[in-house]
Order: structure tokens, then sequence, then C-alpha cells
């Protein structure tokens, strides 16, 4: 682009996102959201679609721990609180508040990465490969470990994205309130909850039906 | 401003999630046919995603239009079932 074009450019664009009035970021990260929530659907569907034209799937409820898995979303929904309290405080300007619970919300996604861990040595030693399953169709195995490993994927983003924003609200020279702080706060938030979101799903069609 | 609306109680919201997946857990021990469960565990999973994307990521107190791009991929992944499906059959 040549520099006048530039200049032009800039001078068309509108200064305020006009469905996010806040920050431009929000938009971006919505529509990144829904770019990504389309991956977790191909996948999905994809799963269905394979699952419904096998002859020997086995009952997910019947090999995976539902109990262990029943507490990692549990861990996921108290994150996803102690996000929006953390949020709350960045904007009641209490800093050490917010710190709190972003380190919770970012302990409670490593406790859930800790315990995927465990649940897929667990199933491993048992036999359950990407490409074999000792309880039928070799499929179940691939479309369990590809779904669970994307979203734990997204999981473990999503802790560095909260130690990064521990780390922004914990600089005493960044001002908390209504401002820039509280934005990228919130779009991290955004993420999060996202992956939240998407483990109902995958908890759902992967563990219970 | 969005940050105009009063904070929605956010553990309500907690307990509400809690509750209806305690019901999951428990609709899928239900001597039910296969069809039913299926469509008591999707209804519930939807509700859940509606909470945790009205109340948690604020869609509720953002104009509409954001709330359209982020129910795009649900339809899409609707139509995607729909396409896909019948060649099984």
């Amino acid at each position: 682009m040549s520099e006048v074009a530039a200049v032009m450019h800039a001078s068309a664009e509108p200064a305020e996102s006009p469905l996010t009035p806040e920050s431009w970021g929000k938009l971006g990260m919505w529509v990144f959201l829904a770019g990504d929530a389309m991956s977790f659907g191909g996948l999905l569907v994809g799963y269905g679609l394979l699952r419904h034209a096998s002859t020997n799937w086995p009952l997910p409820s019947h090999v995976l721990g539902i109990s262990l898995t029943a507490f990692m979303t549990f861990l996921l929904i108290c994150s996803s609180v102690t996000m929006v309290k953390g949020l709350e405080a960045v904007r009641n300007n209490q800093r050490s508040v917010a710190k709190t619970y972003l380190l919770l919300t970012a302990l409670g996604g490593l406790g859930f990465l800790g315990l995927q861990a465990y649940e897929w040595t667990h199933l491993i030693h048992e036999g359950l490969k990407l490409w074999e399953n000792p309880w039928g169709s070799s499929l179940f195995g691939t479309t369990f470990f590809m779904i669970t490993g994307f979203h734990g994927m997204h999981v473990t983003g999503g802790v560095i994205y909260l130690l990064i924003m521990l780390s922004i609200v914990s600089r005493p020279s960044v001002a908390l309130g209504h401002g820039w702080c509280y934005n990228v706060v919130e779009v991290a938030g955004l993420y999060w909850h996202f992956v939240d979101l998407i483990w109902i799903m995958v908890f759902t069609f992967i563990y219970l039906i | 401003m969005a940050d105009a609306h009063a904070s929605p109680n956010y553990w309500m919201i907690w307990l509400y999630l809690f509750v209806l997946t305690v019901i999951e857990i428990a609709v899928i021990y239900m001597p039910l046919a296969k069809v039913i469960i299926v469509i008591l565990l999707v209804g519930l999973a939807c509700s859940k995603a509606a909470l945790v994307a009205m109340y948690f990521m604020h869609l509720r107190f953002e104009r509409l239009t954001l709330g359209i791009i982020a129910l795009t991929p649900f339809i899409l992944c609707v139509f995607l079932i729909l396409m896909l499906f019948p060649d099984l059959a």
C-alpha cells in the first residue's frame, strides 16, 4: 500500500468498533472464536458421523471414567466464575483481589490439564491408542484423542494467556478501573469462557452420549 | 457503554451450571430410550453453553449483531449435520 493510500485508509477507518464500542480487540476475539468454534464443530460432527456409521463403537460411559471428567467439568466451570470475578475486581480497582482470582483461574486450568494427563496415561495403559481401541472400533481412539487433545491444547494456550494477564494486572504502573487493562482482561476472559463452553460440548458428546 | 448494566449474579449461574451437569450425569443412568437420552443430553448441553455465552461472555448485554456472529458456527454445524447424515442411510 502506498503512503497516500495508507493515509486515506486511516482516515476512512472508523475510530470506534461498531459492534464492540469498548475495543476492536473484543470484536477480533469474537470473530476468532466464531472461527475456532467451527473447527470444534467440524470435529464433533465428524465424530458423530463416524460413530453413527460404526457397528462396534463402545459406549463411552462404560470405558471412560465419567466421575473424573465430571470433576474436570466442575473445575472449568469454577474457573469461569473466578475469571468473571477477577474481571469485576479489575473494574473495581481491587488489584490484589484481581490477582488472586486470575491466579485461581489459571490454577483451575492447570488442574484440568493435570487430570487430563492422568486420564490419558490411564487409558493408554489400558490399550486405548490413536490407532487402536481394545473395546471396538479403532476410530473411537482416534476421535477421542484428537478432540480432547485439541481442547487440551486450547486450555494450555489459555493458561499461558491467563498468566500473561496476571503479570499485566500485577504491574503497579498499570491503571485498573475502566480502561486498557480492563479491556485486555475482558478479551482474555472471552477466550477462557469459550474453552469452558467447548468443554461442555465435548463432555456431553464424547463422554456422556 | 455496555458496562452500564448491573453485574449478573455469577454464583447463581455457577449453581445452574452445576445442577445441569448433575442432571446430565443422572440422565445417562436413567432407564430411558437411547433417543430420549440423546435429546435430553443435547438440550442440557445447549442450555449450559447458552448460560456461559449469555452471562460469562456477556453476550446478553452486547449488541444483537455480535450475538448473530456468535451463533453462526452453531447454525453452520446444524447445516453440516443435515447435509452429511443422509449419506449414511
